[in-house]
C-alpha cells in the first residue's frame, strides 16, 4: 500500500540526516536502514530499584533503526523492567531514558511506538475488531482495521470476542494492538511465550515482514531459539546487567565454538594441552572437550591415540553459548560474594 | 501550487480536539459494551435494586408510608440512591483494581491513550447505569406503585441522582488503586451493603436506632438519599447545601486518594 510506505519511510530518512550529519566522515556512505547506526532509543546509565531489589544496574542499552535487537536472559533478568523503561511505565532510579530524542511518556513519542506486553486479562467481553478499533483510535495515522487483521492473520476471527480465542489467538490479538498505529517502533516483550510450535512461528513470520517494512523492533526472551531465529543483535542480561552483546553468531563464538566428546588413553594434562583447547572435562568414561575449532584437535587426538573411539563433535548452540554465559556470570558473583 | 496543498490537507488528521474528543467518547461506547455483555455487572447492578424495590417497595410495602410520603415512593429515590452507588462502586472499584491488578491497564498506558479517557469512559458507564436504574425504578413505581411525581421532578430526581454517581466513582476509583483484583469485590461489598444498611436506603432513616441515625450523617449515600428525598417529598434532614458541600468534600477526599495510589503505581511493577 502506497500510503503505509510513504509513512515508513519519510521518518527514517529525517533521521538518517540528523544523525549522519555532525559525523565527519569522509567517505560518504550509502546508508541502508538495515546497516544505519541511528540510535532510536536507548537506556543510558540505568539504575533500577524496586525496594531492596535492583532489578537493574548500572545498564547502556541502545536500540538502532532497522534492528530487531533481542534482549535475551532468564526470568527475573531485568528484560521488562528494561523494556517497561523505556515504555515510560516505570521512571529509572538513577540513569535517564531516551525515545525518538523524547521522554518516553511524552504523547509525540507514544504515537510512533507500540508495545506488546505481558498481561494475565484481557477485557473478554470486546470482539477482537473493537479492541483494534479503539487503540487504533488513538493513533493519528494508524492502518486500516483491514490491513492490521491481516497482518495479525486475525481475518477469520474479527468478530470473535477475546474470552473466545485460543492462548495463541490471544496472543495476536495482543500484536495487532502493538501494531494497528502503523508505530516505527516496536516493543514485544516475551511474544510468543506459551505458543505451541505452530503458533511460535506465525507469530515469527509476522514479525519479520515488519521487520523487512524497517520496523525497529526489541524483543524480549527466555528463548534463546526465538533471538537466533529473528535477531540482528543480541544483548545477553542476567541479574540486572549486560553480560554479552553481538550478532547471534558472535555471542555463540564467544564460548567455546564446538564440542569433542570421544573416549581416549591419553591424559586429560596432554589433551588440555592440545592446540585451540579451551577446556577438558571427565564425563564418566569419556572426555569433554571444548575448542574454538575441532579439525586441530581431532587431528592431535588421532595421531596422539590409535585406540581412540567414540568421536562425537557437535557446535556450541545458543543455548550452550546461553548457558555458558549466565553460569560464568552466577560463579563470578559467588565467587565474589564470598570473598 | 495550490493543488498541492489541497491534499496534503486532507491527509492532515482532524484538530487534536476534536480527535481527543472523539477518542473519549469511543472510549465510553466500548467501556458500556463491554460492561453490558458481563451479565454478572449489567445484571446484578441493574436488577438487585429493581427487585429489591419490587419486593419491599411494591409487594410489601404497597400501603405502608414513610413520613408524608407512601412507601413506593420513598423507596424510588433510596433504591435509586443504591444502585447508582452500587453501578459506580462496581464499575470503579473493581474494574480498575482487576484491570490495574492483572496487567491491562499497562497495555493502555502504554499506548497514546490520552490518560483521562480511561476514567471518563468508567464515570460515563456508571452514569449511564446509573440512569437505565432510576428510569426502570420510576416506571414501575408509576405504574404498578401509585408513585405521584411530576415530570420536571422526575428529570430533577434523576439528575440529581447521576450525579451523585459522581462521589461513588471517585470513592471506587481509590478503592480501585488500593485492592488487589481478587479482593476488591468482596471489599466493594463489605463497604456498599453496610453504608446501604445504615444510611437508610432499605428502610427509613427514622425506623434505625438512634445512634445510628448519628453515624448516618457522615456517610455519603445518606446524603444522597437525602437530596433525592427532598424531590419527592420526602427528605427534611438537614439542608440541600449541606448535603452537596458534603458529596462534594467527599470527591475530593477520594480522588486525593486515588491519585496517591496513582503516583505510587508509577514506580511499581506489576505481572
Amino acid at each position: 500500500m502506497a500510503p503505509l510506505w510513504a509513512d515508513d519511510v519519510a521518518p527514517n530518512q529525517d533521521l538518517t540526516m540528523i544523525a549522519t550529519a555532525p559525523r565527519s566522515e569522509i567517505q560518504p556512505e550509502v546508508i541502508r536502514p538495515r546497516d544505519a547506526k541511528i540510535t532510536v532509543a536507548s537506556l543510558n546509565h540505568v539504575r533500577k530499584t524496586y525496594g531492596e531489589v535492583e532489578a537493574l544496574k548500572n545498564v547502556d542499552l541502545s536500540i538502532r533503526q532497522g534492528e530487531l535487537l533481542a534482549l535475551l536472559g532468564p526470568n527475573g533478568a531485568g528484560k521488562t523492567t528494561a523494556v517497561k523503561l523505556l515504555l515510560g511505565l516505570a521512571r529509572p532510579t538513577a540513569g535517564s531514558v531516551n525515545v525518538f530524542g523524547g521522554d518516553p511518556v511524552d504523547a509525540g513519542v507514544r504515537m510512533r511506538t507500540g508495545a506488546m506486553l505481558q498481561v494475565a486479562k484481557v477485557p473478554e467481553t470486546l470482539r477482537v475488531r473493537e479492541h483494534i478499533d479503539l487503540f487504533s483510535s488513538y493513533y493519528s495515522a494508524p492502518m486500516p482495521l483491514s490491513e492490521t487483521l491481516a497482518i495479525a492473520g486475525l481475518e477469520p476471527l474479527a468478530n470473535r470476542k477475546f474470552g473466545e480465542l485460543s492462548g495463541g489467538q490471544r496472543q495476536r490479538v495482543l500484536f495487532a494492538l502493538a501494531i494497528c498505529g502503523n508505530p516505527d517502533l516496536l516493543f514485544l516483550d516475551e511474544p510468543t511465550v506459551g505458543l505451541d510450535v505452530e503458533a511460535r512461528r506465525l507469530l515469527w513470520d509476522q514479525i519479520r515482514k515488519l521487520l523487512a517494512k524497517g520496523k525497529t523492533i526489541l524483543l524480549t526472551t527466555h528463548y534463546l531459539q526465538e533471538a537466533d531465529a529473528l535477531a540482528t543483535r543480541v544483548v545477553v542480561i542476567n541479574r540486572g546487567a549486560i553480560i554479552a552483546e553481538g550478532t547471534p553468531s558472535e555471542i555463540k563464538a564467544q564460548t567455546a565454538g564446538k564440542q569433542i566428546r570421544c573416549v581416549t588413553s591419553l591424559p586429560i594434562e596432554t589433551v588440555r594441552r592440545m592446540h585451540g583447547v579451551l577446556e577438558v572435562r571427565q564425563d564418566r568414561e569419556a572426555l569433554e572437550i571444548k575448542a574454538t575449532e575441532a579439525e586441530p584437535v581431532l587431528r592431535e587426538l588421532l595421531d596422539g591415540d590409535r585406540s581412540i573411539s567414540g568421536i562425537e563433535v557437535t557446535t556450541a548452540g545458543l543455548e550452550e553459548a546461553f548457558l555458558a554465559l549466565t553460569s560464568e556470570d552466577n560463579s563470578q558473583q559467588k565467587g565474589l560474594g564470598s570473598n | 501550487m495550490a493543488t498541492t496543498s489541497a491534499p496534503l490537507t486532507s491527509v492532515v488528521p482532524l484538530p487534536q480536539s476534536s480527535r481527543t474528543l472523539f477518542i473519549y467518547l469511543k472510549e465510553a461506547k466500548y467501556e458500556f459494551l463491554k460492561y453490558l455483555r458481563i451479565p454478572i455487572y449489567s445484571l446484578s447492578t441493574v436488577l438487585f435494586p429493581v427487585m429489591f424495590y419490587v419486593l419491599f417497595g411494591l409487594l410489601m410495602g404497597r400501603h405502608g408510608s414513610a413520613g408524608q410520603i407512601g412507601a413506593s415512593t420513598y423507596l424510588v429515590a433510596t433504591y435509586g440512591t443504591f444502585g447508582v452507588m452500587g453501578a459506580s462502586l462496581f464499575a470503579n472499584g473493581v474494574g480498575i483494581a482487576s484491570e490495574r491488578g492483572l496487567g491491562w491497564m499497562q497495555v493502555k498506558r502504554a499506548s497514546p491513550m490520552p490518560p483521562f479517557a480511561y476514567f471518563f469512559a468508567k464515570f460515563v458507564v456508571s452514569m449511564i447505569f446509573s440512569s437505565m436504574i432510576i428510569l426502570l425504578l420510576l416506571t414501575l413505581g408509576i405504574l404498578f406503585g401509585g408513585v405521584h411525581i411530576a415530570f420536571l421532578s422526575a428529570l430533577k430526581l434523576l439528575a440529581t441522582l447521576v450525579g451523585g454517581a459522581i462521589p461513588f466513582c471517585a470513592m471506587g476509583l481509590a478503592i480501585g488503586y488500593f485492592a488487589g483484583p481478587n479482593s476488591a469485590p468482596a471489599m466493594v461489598n463489605m463497604i456498599y451493603l453496610p453504608l446501604s444498611f445504615a444510611s437508610g436506603l432499605w428502610f427509613p432513616i427514622e425506623a434505625l436506632p438512634r445512634f445510628l441515625q448519628k453515624v448516618a450523617t457522615v456517610l455519603p449515600p445518606y446524603h444522597l438519599a437525602q437530596l433525592a428525598l427532598q424531590i419527592v417529598g420526602g427528605g427534611h434532614r438537614g439542608s440541600n447545601a449541606t448535603h452537596w458541600e458534603f458529596l462534594a468534600g467527599f470527591t475530593l477526599l477520594c480522588l486525593g486518594i486515588a491519585r496517591i495510589g496513582f503516583q505510587r503505581d508509577e514506580g511499581k511493577t506489576y505481572g
